[in-house]
């Protein structure tokens, strides 16, 4: 089983990244996973990586591509609520790489 | 010819390379090899081929007959993507990786073929080459979905291959919920049924939707297809969410001379066997001076009798596209047929693309905001109601939708007078 190393914590993740107990979760391990991608957290990253922690908390299921952006434009304002600024934040997809930074289970389907 | 022997064994064996360049040795394939001993070409034989020269492939075939021996599959699927696109890519990890390593990924590209899948030897050949140096060697050409499948590469390699190949100018294809790789037919080009411009409509509706293609956010896939006649050999009706088919309005084309040598050259009785009877509606009938006459009104363009006669007759003159939506295979209803939308519109003009582009974004958006998660359009016209579809994407209902309205389950002859009053008026305005 693969591991990351996050403060001297060794957290298990699956061959992808993603973690395997959602527990695990912690702001610097979304971090350092970002980092791993090569890609610095801004406040926009952190606002979508705290909706879809509360979507998930909420409904037990990461939301749909169109559902996100529309969630996301309702909180975040219209020019937001585009698939566009999401890939500008992950440009991996919204699904996937914003999902893994977040903690969330691996989307199923071929997303 | 005995059915066990190889219909051509040597040439057959001819497709192993003599020289081995993989550096692992084959695992042991009894059950994979029993395959090579049927009349045709196998594909045990290509994967032996490719894995003299990938050790990739020698651990594809010992998972493969892995799987044949436990009966089991052992791939599972997970989230690889190339640099800003959702879509794509199949991804497969294998869950016997221990036993065969070098197969551990192996993933899937689809790439877009170009419309009407028209290539030059220079493109398939880079497009090999590239393949060669970044995955496995495997390719489906074309796969059901249209794609080219490039199958088997590592997740750092996806990247680097599609780099290469959209340097030369090719894209990746969708895979998800999103608009997929549209097809068109071959058209014009080689084709004398051809009724409109096949590659223009087909890139004019891809370019359109290609954020909708790369960005997966819709219910679930819609596909458009194009074929340039009711021949319809893309099939576009029964497998497309959005069909676009080439028809003609007016008379269908009979050159009398040529309808003569034909009686000449095949006999009177084989005419009358294979087309005039043929004809689904009885559209057709021989005269005893043997020349054809034909019911244009009751044609119903099954092209049957064009496609025997193809020197006598033509389709008309006065050429456009018939629209059909809905159609697909089995999913949360059985398998449905697309339905008439537009009945015939012209394509010639920038505005009639226009038109098309427009009517596609009204489904596409319509269905997107009504359907329901994995609903494919078809199934959402179902549940709400064709009226309201029609409404919701803007389009005022035709007779012209219906051929025979008492048998259709679609017509309702109770409100019938105003709204035929209502579709006189539409066409008075439209003329005036």
């Amino acid at each position: 089983m693969p591991t990351i190393e996050v403060a001297g914590k060794t957290i298990e993740v699956d061959e992808e990244g993603y973690l395997q107990n959602r527990t695990d979760w912690s702001e610097e391990i979304a971090t350092a996973m970002a980092k791993e991608d090569d890609c610095d957290l801004t406040q926009n990253h952190w606002e979508v990586i705290n909706f879809l922690r509360e979507y998930y908390d909420e409904y037990q299921i990461a939301p749909a591509v169109r559902v996100l952006t529309k969630a996301i434009g309702k909180k975040l304002g219209p020019d937001k609520g585009n698939s566009k600024y999401l890939y500008e934040l992950f440009p991996y997809g919204p699904a996937k790489q914003a999902c893994k930074y977040a903690g969330l289970p691996k989307p199923t389907g071929c997303v | 010819m005995a059915q066990d022997k190889p219909k051509n064994p040597e040439k057959h064996s001819t497709f192993i390379p003599k020289e081995k360049k993989s550096t692992k040795p084959f695992h042991d394939t009894p059950m994979l090899d029993q395959l090579e001993s049927g009349p045709w070409p196998s594909f045990v034989t290509g994967l032996k081929r490719l894995a003299h020269n990938n050790n990739m492939m020698v651990d594809l075939m010992g998972q493969l007959e892995h799987s044949y021996k436990t009966r089991l599959g052992y791939w599972k699927g997970g989230t690889v993507s190339v640099f800003g696109y959702g879509g794509g890519i199949i991804p497969r990890f294998s869950e016997v990786a221990e036993m065969f390593p070098e197969s551990k990924e192996f993933h899937t590209l689809r790439v877009q073929p170009p419309a009407g899948n028209h290539y030059t030897t220079n493109m398939l050949r880079q497009l090999s080459k590239s393949w060669e140096k970044y995955g496995s060697g495997l390719i489906a050409f074309h796969g059901q979905t249209g794609n080219i499948m490039f199958i088997g590469t590592t997740t750092e390699n996806t990247q680097h291959f599609f780099d290469e190949i959209n340097e030369y100018g090719f894209d990746l294809g969708g895979a998800g919920p999103c608009v997929r790789t549209a097809m068109s037919c071959v058209g014009s080009a080689r084709c004398e049924q051809s009724n409109c411009n096949e590659q223009k409509i087909h890139r004019t509706l891809v370019n359109n939707f290609i954020d909708d293609m790369h960005r997966p956010a819709l219910p679930y896939k819609f596909k458009f297809k194009v074929s340039g006649c009711p021949n319809d050999c893309m099939n576009s009706i029964q497998r497309s969410d959005f069909a676009v088919i080439g028809t003609w309005r007016d008379d269908m084309q009979v050159d009398q001379k040529e309808v003569k040598a034909f009686i000449k050259s095949k006999g009177r009785k084989y005419v009358i066997d294979n087309v005039i009877s043929r004809c689904p509606t009885n559209a057709l009938s021989l005269s005893d001076d043997d020349t054809l006459n034909v019911d244009n009104r009751n044609c119903v363009r099954c092209m049957h009798c064009i496609n025997v006669m193809t020197k006598a007759l033509a389709p008309g003159k006065d050429k456009g596209v018939s629209i059909l939506i809905g159609g697909k295979r089995t999913l949360k209803i059985g398998d449905t047929f697309g339905t008439v939308i537009v009945p015939f519109m012209k394509l010639e003009t920038d505005e009639d693309y226009e038109k098309i582009k427009e009517i596609a974004s009204n489904t596409i958006d319509f269905w997107a905001e009504n359907g329901l998660e994995h609903e494919r359009c078809g199934e959402m016209i179902e549940r709400i109601g064709l009226v309201n579809f029609l409404e919701g994407i803007g389009i005022e209902v035709d007779p012209h939708m219906i051929s025979s309205p008492r048998t259709s389950s679609y017509a309702r002859m109770d409100d019938w007078d105003q709204e035929a009053e209502k579709w006189r008026q539409r066409k008075q305005q439209a003329a005036g």
